[in-house]
C-alpha cells in the first residue's frame, strides 16, 4: 500500500464502457456468448485469448462495426444498441486502431489526420492541421506529414493510424492487435507510443498477444475463450498466477520456452497460427484485399 | 517451351522436323508471303488514282481550315460534355446498384441493361424525333444539350458498371476506418471510397472516353446545322460535295489525333497501376 507501482495509480473515473450479457453470432456460429465487461476512465484493459475466441468481434461490437445479436453496450452512458442512438456521435468519442492500419492511401499523412476533423468536427483547416501536427509529433512522425502512407514502414503507418485516431480527441482508444502485422523490429516503436498514451492517462482497450506489454502496462487483463470472459483481473494474477485451467493452457502455449528466444511477439504468432494450414497450403489462400 | 522436345530425343532420325526448325520454316514462309503481297500491291494497284481519291493534296489543303477546326472542336465538346454527364449519372447509378433499398437496385439494373443492350444510334434517332413527337419541346443549349444527354445516357450505363467495380475494389477496411472516425456513410463514400475507386478505374475510364470520342460521330442522325457539325458529319458532307474521299480521310486523321494520345495514356496508367499492386 505504501509503495504502489507508479503506472497503476492513475485515478479511476466513471464507467466509460459497460458491456453486459453481449451475444454475437454470425449465422449459426455463436462467437460471443454472454460477455460482461466494464472499462473505467483512465484504465488500460488488455484483452487476450486464443485465435477465434471473439476478441476482435467484441472490440468491433463496442463501436458497432458489428451489430450485437443481443445484450447491451453502454459507451459513456449511451446505449449503442438502441436504434435511436446516434452512432456517429458515439464513434467520435472512440478511437480505433486496426491490425492492418487501414490508412487512407490517397491522402497524405497529414490529410489522414485532418479529414475527419474537417468533415466530422467541422474544424477549420488551420486548427485541424495544428491538432494533427501535434499528434504526429507525439508519435514521432512530425516530419512526415507530406508523405503518403505507401512511403512509410508498417510501424510508421501504425503510428500514423494512432495519431489519426488521437486527432479526434477520443475518450477511449480501441486497439485490435496493433502490432500483429508488423515486422518484429518495428513492434517496439508502436508499443512505446501506446505506453506513453497509457502513462498520459488515456483510457485504452487493447486486444494483444504482447504478454510483456500487457503485464507492464495494463491495469486489468481480460482472458477470453470460447466467446466468454474466463478471467478478468490484475495482470499479475491473470498472467502471473492464472486461476483457470484454460488460461494456464493458453499462456503455456504463448509463453512456451521453445518459442521465447524468438521474442514474445513471435511466440504469440506461433500460438495464433497453431491451427493454420501448413506453409505449403498457404500459397493457395487468396490474398487479403487489405494488402496493397 | 523450355521442356525438351521428346520426339527429337527418342527418334534422332526425325531430327529435321524438330519443333524449333519447323517454327523457323513457318516464319520464313510468312515473310515470303508478305513480300509477295507487297510487291503485287505495288505493281498492280493504280496508285495515282488511289492517291487522287484518298489523298488529293489540294483537297487536303482546302479541307484544313476553319470548318474543320469547328468540327474538331464540336467533337471534343460533344464528347467532353457527354462524358461528364455520363460520369455523374453513372456514379448515381453505381450507388443505386449498391443500395440497400432493393427498388433502387432494380431501377439502376433496368436502366443499365436497357442502354447497354440498345444500339447507341437508336437512342440518337429517338432524340432526333423528340421535338417532332412532343410538339414545341426543346432541350436547352441545342444542339449541345441534346448530344450531351443522348450520348451521356448511353455512356452512363457503361460507366456505371465500371464505377461500381471500382467502389467494390476499395477494401472494406477503408470504410471501417472512416466510420470509426465518426464519418457518416455518405461522407465516407465521398471522401474516402470514391476518390480511391476512381483512381483504380482510371485506365478503363480512359478507354470508355476513347469509345465515346468515336460514338460522338453518331450525332449525324440528329440533323444538325452547319455550326453543329462534328468531324464525321463534316467529312461526309465535304467528301460528298467534292465527290472525293480526301476530306473524310482528313477528318479520320483528326480522330486519331484525339484517340492515339489517350491510348498511350491508358497504357501508361495500366503500367503504373500494375506496378502499384
Ligand atoms: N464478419 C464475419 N462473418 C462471419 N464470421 C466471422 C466474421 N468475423 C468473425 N467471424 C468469426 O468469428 C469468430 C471470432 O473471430 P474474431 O476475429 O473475433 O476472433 P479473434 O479472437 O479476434 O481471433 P484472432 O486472434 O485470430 O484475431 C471466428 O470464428 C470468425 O470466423
Ligand atoms: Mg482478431
Amino acid at each position: 500500500m505504501s509503495t504502489p507501482a507508479p503506472e497503476r495509480t492513475r485515478p479511476r473515473g466513471e464507467d466509460v464502457v459497460v458491456v453486459s450479457d453481449l451475444h454475437k453470432s454470425f449465422g449459426s456460429n455463436q462467437v460471443l456468448t454472454g460477455i460482461d465487461l466494464t472499462i473505467r476512465r483512465g484504465e488500460v484493459v488488455c484483452v487476450i485469448g486464443p485465435s477465434g475466441s471473439g476478441k476482435s468481434t467484441l472490440l468491433r461490437c463496442v463501436n458497432l462495426l458489428e451489430t450485437p445479436t443481443s445484450g447491451s453496450i453502454r459507451v459513456q452512458g449511451e446505449e449503442v444498441t438502441d436504434p435511436d442512438c446516434d452512432i456517429d456521435a458515439v464513434r467520435r468519442g472512440l478511437g480505433m486502431v486496426f491490425q492492418q492500419f487501414n490508412l487512407f492511401p490517397h491522402l497524405t499523412v497529414l490529410e489522414n489526420c485532418t479529414v475527419a476533423q474537417r468533415t466530422v468536427l467541422r474544424r477549420s483547416a488551420g486548427q485541424a492541421r495544428e491538432v494533427a501536427q501535434r499528434n504526429l509529433e507525439k508519435v514521432g512522425l512530425g516530419e512526415r506529414g507530406d508523405a503518403h502512407p505507401a512511403q512509410l514502414s508498417g510501424g510508421q503507418q501504425q503510428r500514423v493510424a494512432i495519431a489519426r485516431a488521437l486527432s479526434m480527441e477520443p475518450e477511449l482508444m480501441l486497439f485490435d492487435e496493433p502490432t500483429s502485422a508488423l515486422d518484429p523490429e518495428l513492434v517496439g516503436d508502436v508499443l512505446a507510443v501506446m505506453r506513453q498514451l497509457a502513462a498520459e492517462g488515456m483510457t485504452m482497450m487493447v486486444v494483444t498477444h504482447e504478454m510483456a506489454f500487457a503485464r507492464e502496462v495494463a491495469d486489468r487483463v481480460v482472458f477470453m475463450d470460447g466467446g466468454v470472459v474466463v478471467e478478468d483481473g490484475h495482470p499479475d494474477e491473470v498472467i502471473g498466477n492464472p486461476r483457470h485451467e484454460r488460461t494456464r493452457t493458453f499462456l503455456q502455449r504463448v509463453l512456451d520456452p521453445t518459442h521465447v528466444q524468438a521474442g514474445a511477439h513471435d511466440a504469440a504468432h506461433a500460438a495464433r497460427h497453431a491451427g493454420d494450414p501448413a506453409p505449403g497450403d498457404v500459397a493457395e489462400t487468396p490474398p487479403t484485399p487489405d494488402h496493397h | 517451351m523450355s521442356a525438351p522436345a521428346p520426339t527429337a530425343e527418342q527418334a534422332p532420325t526425325r531430327r529435321r522436323s524438330s519443333p524449333r526448325r519447323r517454327a523457323r520454316r513457318i516464319r520464313l514462309v510468312q515473310y515470303a508471303v508478305l513480300i509477295v503481297l507487297v510487291v503485287l500491291a505495288l505493281f498492280t494497284a493504280n496508285w495515282p488514282q488511289i492517291i487522287d481519291v484518298f489523298f488529293r493534296p489540294e483537297l487536303v489543303a482546302a479541307t484544313i481550315g476553319p470548318a474543320l477546326f469547328l468540327a474538331l472542336g464540336n467533337t471534343l465538346i460533344y464528347t467532353a460534355g457527354a462524358f461528364l454527364f455520363g460520369l455523374v449519372v453513372g456514379t448515381v447509378l453505381a450507388l443505386m446498384r449498391l443500395s440497400e433499398v432493393p427498388p433502387y437496385r432494380w431501377i439502376a439494373r433496368a436502366y443499365i441493361e436497357f442502354f447497354r443492350g440498345l444500339p447507341a444510334i437508336v437512342v440518337f434517332i429517338a432524340f432526333g424525333l423528340l421535338p417532332i413527337a412532343f410538339e414545341g419541346m426543346t432541350i436547352p443549349w441545342d444542339p449541345y444539350g441534346t448530344v450531351w444527354v443522348a450520348l451521356g445516357m448511353v455512356a452512363s450505363a457503361y460507366l456505371a458498371e465500371t464505377i461500381r467495380a471500382g467502389i467494390q475494389a476499395v477494401p472494406k477496411g477503408q470504410v471501417e476506418a472512416a466510420r470509426s472516425l465518426g464519418m457518416s456513410s455518405a461522407t465516407a463514400m465521398r471522401k474516402i471510397v470514391l476518390p480511391q475507386a476512381f483512381r483504380i478505374i482510371l485506365p478503363p475510364l480512359t478507354n470508355e472516353l476513347i469509345l465515346l470520342v468515336k460514338d460522338s460521330s453518331l450525332v449525324y442522325v440528329l440533323g444538325l446545322s452547319i455550326e453543329g457539325y462534328e468531324l464525321t458529319k463534316f467529312g461526309r458532307e465535304a467528301a460528298q460535295s467534292e465527290a472525293n474521299l480526301t476530306p473524310l480521310v482528313v477528318a479520320g486523321f483528326c480522330y486519331l489525333l484525339i484517340t492515339l494520345p489517350l491510348t498511350v495514356l491508358v497504357g501508361r496508367l495500366e503500367a503504373t497501376t500494375a506496378k502499384a499492386r
